[in-house]
């Protein structure tokens, strides 16, 4: 095997724990609206996922940027050739992530509103297209001799890849809503499993049909065994949640997210982005990649700290291993004050020092 | 009008609002750590309380940071695709290495430190913030040195097949000069805003609060000692003096490094450091111009109002060092490269270069100034310092992207210097109406982030620090072990 192979399967790598990762997270927004039905519900969900969102996107960021160095001519045919849908994307993490920052700092129910809006609709649209992405750069796309993708956004809308993005979009509500089960508990932990139910409904046919279609069209031999076991995790996953097997359940629908990344990249090898136009156009492992010096210098940085990342990020999760529950959620958020800025002109003296006398010490989120 | 203009617009939009909250990402998190080890150093509680405050302020701008970035990365592959192809194999390894070795930490430790007030040993809490301080302070090296090689190629060869550019020796990218030198002064400017923000917030709450008025309309009186108003003016004391003693260290780095980046230029862009300075001919002792009206048509200058011997000093490092003019290096450019216009846009440059100097280091005077005037537990009576102090911020943002424009611009025509023209760099397959299309997206989702944010850090500061720890009147005894609620979305 050769430089450029193992390169592959470190990318195929970092998308995979990126799905596994940020798909939970995209789920419990897509969820917000169905299982959050008051504030502090939405906040129980929030708060779930944050401490550790921003950590499982930097997947994302490592994936492009190994793809970027290791695959030069893949990362800017695809990126370039995918304008649309990464712009979308791009605008979904942007104004996802800031709306789990700044949502508890307002104190109005319109304000809160707008930011849950903005959570929904920043984790779905990311978590359709990455679908519809990947469908088609499994499917190939009309591109040159030159690597220049001439298809425009009608290209992309083909019943495959449109199939994909509803199989991601089923997959990661489903990975959310058992996220839910496992890290909250109370009412969001109940309906969470009803969701779980409810989505899986949705993911286990989508998801069927699609490792079907994806390991009959393009798949090679040994993507079949993954293909089946990604389709069979599955229901397994939302049988388990039934059950409250909430871990378990957890480990299932982690197994098929990421058996179904592999399903895909092992369609797409050896090609890295096939060509509609002329198989001979297909960029290749081979062609696409950086020289050997290039590879061997990112294969040491990767050796080295991908193991401390994963470690350090698997403590992380340690330390917030409790539930989150609504007793934990003060009554109005925290810091998102009210009164104080208001106190006319002047609201460094009397005002805060007021504020201050009123407001008791915000009781410790701590799990009492 | 075309594609590559508008992309152009858009890579310079979106760097420079990335840019406006990355200087205080990168200065914050390390003057927040620094609060929150005197505080756990002393045990007093007026340092918890400024932690917490300056640390809320910190994440509102730093979630900015944040999202603008992921932009970037994207860009180059979308917008500069034909860029992206011929350097991945170099600048590819310091961005992978980027996000391998500082976002994981920082995105990491900082979630880590923004829930983990009351579940981690303090000790161990305040590692998180200092893990999360040294990984955004390690991105911006990555980064730069990426941006360097651009103005400095370095340690590759150029594929002779495909005309890459291919990786001959990391350590040849990661220790260019040109990108260590660019370290500092980025840094340096960095710390002079972050400085400057805690001092004109600082300032602004002391000058907000200097008079208690009470209810019942009796005379208007300094807010005592003792009082919750008089305890947090005297953290904001603190505060404002701890900012200003930032801003004026990094200022004496800047100028220091400045100088060296202006030598530097002078040796690999000399074109940037001549248009910077509408220096049009060739000539040794060369003078600073403080003034000019040029005609870029004629190729001279109008009016210029000079300091003898000081741009060959600035460039040469001797009073009498030769200095090229723009004249001279676009007869030699023309003779290596081929016909083109490799003068850049010589009245950006020139003003860019003036007013990041004037409008930087005017951000340190205040804070030399402000020094001065606040020592012996003195403070400034009449208004005009505190407003100073509170403009001069905007004044040092202002420095920080002027000084990108003068660097990026200057670079110009190229994206890569002396190997690849800007315009062919950008993506052939990327047509005008889909980057009008972002270009005018980007713009209106950042004008409205940029109102909210704005918005949410004045209702912050606005509020003080009561509302993020309540005041308490035992300060500065050594608190006790009870635990410190913790920050939740
Ligand atoms: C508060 C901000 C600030 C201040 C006070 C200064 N600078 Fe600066 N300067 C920057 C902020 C900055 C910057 C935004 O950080 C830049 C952009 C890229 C870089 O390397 O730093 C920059 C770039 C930059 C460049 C261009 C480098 C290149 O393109 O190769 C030169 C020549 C200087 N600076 C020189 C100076 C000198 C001689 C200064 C003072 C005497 C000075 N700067 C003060
Ligand atoms: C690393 C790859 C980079 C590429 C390919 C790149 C390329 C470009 C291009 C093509 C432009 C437009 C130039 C013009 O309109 O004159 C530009 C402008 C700019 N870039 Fe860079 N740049 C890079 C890195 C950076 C970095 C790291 C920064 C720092 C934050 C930066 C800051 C800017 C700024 C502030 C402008 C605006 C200048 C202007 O057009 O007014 N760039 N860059
Ligand atoms: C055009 C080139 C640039 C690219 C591709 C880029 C990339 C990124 C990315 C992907 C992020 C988000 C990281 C996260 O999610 O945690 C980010 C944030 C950040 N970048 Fe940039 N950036 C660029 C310019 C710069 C420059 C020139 C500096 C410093 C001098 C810088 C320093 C930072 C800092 C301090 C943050 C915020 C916090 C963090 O580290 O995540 N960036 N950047």
């Amino acid at each position: 095997m050769e430089l450029p192979d193992i390169w592959f399967i470190a990318i195929a790598v970092l998308w995979t724990g990126y799905f596994v990762l940020e798909g939970f997270d995209f789920g419990v927004g897509v969820l917000l609206p169905f299982i959050g039905r008051d504030d502090t519900d939405r906040r129980v969900m929030i708060n779930a996922i944050g401490p550790v969102w921003d950590g499982n996107e930097v997947w994302l960021i490592t994936a492009a940027g190994a793809m970027f160095a290791a695959f030069p001519a893949w990362y800017a045919s695809t990126f370039s050739g995918f304008y649309l849908p990464l712009l979308l994307i791009l605008l979904a993490l942007i104004v996802r992530g800031v709306a789990f920052e700044y949502r508890g700092k307002g104190d109005t129910d319109r304000w809160r509103a707008w930011w849950d809006r903005a959570i929904v609709a920043g984790s779905t649209v990311p978590a359709v297209l990455w679908g519809v992405v990947f469908g088609n750069i499994v499917r190939g796309v009309p591109m040159d001799a030159d690597g220049i993708v001439t298809g425009t956004v009608p290209d992309l809308l083909n019943p495959y890849a449109l199939l994909g993005g509803l199989t991601t979009l089923a997959l990661f509500t489903l990975h959310g809503a058992v996220f839910l089960t496992l890290k909250t508990s109370g009412p969001v932990r109940t309906r969470a499993r009803t969701a779980a139910l409810r989505a899986s409904a949705v993911a286990v046919p989508a998801g069927a049909v699609f490792l079907a279609w994806t390991q009959y069209a393009y798949g090679a031999g040994w993507t079949l065994p993954v293909a089946a076991a990604a389709a069979a995790a599955l229901p397994v996953g939302a049988r388990l949640a039934a059950a409250g097997r909430e871990g378990w359940s957890f480990a299932a629908t982690m197994a098929a997210i990421g058996a179904t990344a592999v399903t895909l990249f092992g369609a797409l090898y050896p090609a890295v982005l096939p060509s509609t136009t002329d198989p001979a156009f297909d960029l290749t492992v081979a062609s696409a990649s950086s020289a050997p010096y290039a590879l061997t210098v990112i294969s040491w940085v990767a050796v080295v700290f991908l193991p401390i990342v994963v470690a350090y990020q698997a403590w992380s999760y340690w330390v917030f291993r409790r539930r989150v529950s609504r007793e934990q959620i003060d009554p109005a958020p925290a810091y998102g004050d009210s009164a104080a800025g208001g106190t006319g002109g002047s609201a460094g003296a009397g005002g805060t020092g007021a504020a201050a006398a009123q407001q008791a010490p915000p009781p410790g989120p701590a799990d009492a | 009008m075309e594609a590559l203009d508008l992309a152009r617009w858009q890579f310079g939009i979106t760097t420079i609002y990335h840019f406006l909250f990355v200087p205080l990402t990168i200065g914050l998190s390390v003057i927040v750590a620094s609060l929150q080890t005197a505080w756990y150093r002393t045990g007093k509680y007026r340092y918890l309380r400024a932690t917490k405050f300056f640390g809320k302020l910190f994440l509102i701008n730093f979630a900015m940071g944040v999202v603008t970035g992921i932009v970037q990365e994207f860009q180059f592959g979308m917008n500069w695709s034909e860029y992206s192809r011929f350097v991945g194999d170099v600048f590819g390894a310091p961005l992978a290495m980027e996000a391998l070795l500082a976002f994981f930490l920082e995105s990491t430790f900082i979630g880590l430190w923004i829930f983990g007030w009351d579940r981690l040993p303090r000790r161990v809490h305040l590692a998180c913030i200092w893990a999360a301080a040294i990984g955004t302070n390690l991105s911006a090296y990555f980064i730069l040195a990426a941006n360097a090689w651009m103005r400095h190629p370095v340690g590759f060869t150029r594929d002779p097949e495909t005309g890459q550019a291919r990786l001959t020796d990391i350590w040849a990218v990661l220790s260019n000069t040109q990108a260590w030198s660019t370290y500092l002064h980025v840094v340096a400017a960095a710390f002079i805003t972050a400085g400057m923000f805690v001092a004109a917030v600082s300032a602004y709450k002391l000058w907000s609060s200097r008079r208690e008025r009470p209810a019942d309309g009796a005379q208007d009186e300094a807010p005592a000692a003792g009082t919750p108003a008089g305890r947090e003016r005297e953290l904001f004391r603190t505060t404002l003096r701890a900012g200003m003693v930032v801003t004026l260290i990094a200022g004496v780095l800047a100028v220091y490094s400045g100088d060296h980046q202006a030598k530097l230029a002078a040796a690999y862009e000399p074109m940037k450091l001549a248009a910077a300075e509408a220096h049009w001919e060739t000539e040794e002792g060369a003078p600073f111009s403080t003034f000019a009206v040029g005609d870029t048509d004629e190729r001279l200058n109008v009016i210029d109002v000079n300091v003898p011997h000081v741009l060959s000093f600035l460039a040469t490092g001797t009073v009498d060092g030769t200095v090229q003019g723009m004249n001279d290096l676009q007869e030699q450019y023309t003779e290596l490269y081929g016909q083109g216009d490799y003068v850049p846009d010589v009245f950006v440059l020139y003003w860019s270069f003036r007013l990041m100097i004037g409008l930087g280091m005017a951000a340190v005077a205040v804070s030399a100034l402000g020094l001065w005037l606040t020592r012996k537990r003195r403070l400034p009576r009449g208004g005009w310092f505190y407003y100073a102090a509170v403009l001069a911020l905007p004044s040092a943002l202002a420095a920080n992207i002027l000084g990108w424009i003068l660097t990026e611009m200057g670079r110009q025509p190229w994206t890569v210097h002396g190997e690849l023209l800007t315009a062919a760099s950008v993506s052939p397959g990327v047509g005008l109406g889909q980057v009008a299309f972002s270009l005018t997206l980007f713009t209106l989702v950042y004008g409205v982030l940029a109102v909210v944010e704005g918005a949410l850090l004045w209702r912050y500061i606005k509020a003080g620090p009561s509302h993020v720890v309540p005041d308490r009147e035992d300060e500065d005894e050594p608190d006790s072990d009870a635990p410190v609620p913790a920050f939740v979305y």
